[in-house]
C-alpha cells in the first residue's frame, strides 16, 4: 500500500459518503452542499487517473457552474422562510433494496471479470493531446457540440422568461 | 486486493450510479432528481477515464468525458428552465404530484 493507494482511498471516501449525504439527508441545501464534495472527490480521482485537464473542467464546470444553478433552482422553487427546505421521499424501503441489488450485482461483475488492463503511459499534461484530438478525431462532435451549446442557451432562456403581460 | 488498480475505480463507479439511482427514486423534489442525474453522470466519467488510463486507448475516454461534462452542463440548464415553468405553473416541484401538462 504506498502513497497513491491511501490518497485513492481517501478520494473514493470523501466521494462515496458525501454522495450518500446527498442522496439521504432531507434538508435540499445540505444536499446541494454535500454534492460539492462528491464533485471534488470525483475531481480528485480524476486527478489520480491522470486527467489534469478534465479534473480541473470538473471543478470549473461542476462546482462553478451547475452546483450554483441547482442552488438558483432551490432558492427560486420554494417559498423561504427559513434555512430548512425540506424534501419529501417515496419508497424508501423498495428502492434501497433495487438499487442495492442492483450495486451488488454491478460490482461482482466488476470484481470478477478478467479486465485486460494494461496502463497506458498517460502524458503528464494531456491539455495540448485533448486539444489536438478535439481539433482532429473528433472535430464533428465538437462543433455539434458548439451547436447544442448555443441551442440549450437560446432554449433554457425562452423557455424560463416571463410572459409579457 | 489493496494495490488499486482498474477494478477500484469501476467499483466506487458502480456504487455512485447506484446512489444516484437511489436519490432519483426516492426524491420527491424536482431538483434532488436532478442532483441525482449528475451523480450518476459523474459515475459514468470516472469509468471513462478509468479506461482511458487502463484500456490503452490513447486519450479518447478523456475527450469523451469532456463531451460528458459539456452534456451535463446543457441538461442542467434546461431542467432547471422547466423546473422553474413547473413552479410557475403547480407552485410546488414534487414529481409525484404533477402528472398533467398543462393546468
Amino acid at each position: 500500500m504506498n502513497f497513491y493507494d491511501i490518497i485513492f482511498y481517501i478520494f473514493a471516501a470523501i466521494t462515496l459518503l458525501s454522495a450518500l449525504f446527498v442522496v439521504t439527508t432531507r434538508n435540499i441545501v445540505h444536499s446541494a452542499f454535500y454534492l460539492l464534495f462528491t464533485f471534488f472527490g470525483v475531481a480528485g480521482i480524476y486527478v489520480l487517473l491522470g486527467a489534469d485537464f478534465i479534473a480541473i473542467s470538473q471543478i470549473l464546470i461542476y462546482v462553478g457552474g451547475i452546483l450554483i444553478l441547482l442552488l438558483f433552482g432551490v432558492m427560486l422553487t420554494n417559498k423561504i422562510t427559513n434555512v430548512e427546505i425540506r424534501t419529501g421521499t417515496v419508497h424508501m424501503l423498495p428502492a434501497a433494496i433495487a438499487s442495492g441489488i442492483f450495486m451488488g450485482a454491478v460490482v461482482a461483475v466488476m470484481v470478477w471479470t478478467e479486465w485486460k488492463s494494461e496502463p497506458s503511459v498517460i502524458p503528464l499534461t494531456t491539455t495540448k493531446d485533448i486539444g489536438h484530438l478535439l481539433l482532429t478525431d473528433y472535430v464533428l462532435i465538437f462543433e455539434l457540440l458548439g451547436i447544442l451549446l448555443l441551442v440549450a442557451l437560446i432554449g433554457a432562456a425562452s423557455i424560463a422568461r416571463r410572459d409579457k403581460e | 486486493m489493496l494495490h488499486v488498480g482498474l477494478t477500484h475505480f469501476l467499483v466506487v463507479s458502480a456504487i455512485l450510479f447506484s446512489l444516484g439511482i437511489y436519490g432519483i427514486v426516492t426524491r420527491k423534489n424536482a431538483v434532488m432528481v436532478l442532483m441525482g442525474i449528475e451523480l450518476i453522470l459523474n459515475s459514468a466519467n470516472i469509468n471513462f477515464i478509468a479506461f482511458s488510463k487502463y484500456g490503452n486507448f490513447g486519450l479518447s475516454g478523456q475527450v469523451i468525458a469532456l463531451f460528458v461534462i459539456v452534456l451535463a452542463a446543457a441538461e442542467a440548464a434546461i431542467a432547471l428552465a422547466i423546473v422553474l415553468n413547473i413552479y410557475k405553473t403547480f407552485s410546488n416541484v414534487n414529481v409525484d404530484e404533477i402528472d398533467h401538462l398543462k393546468e
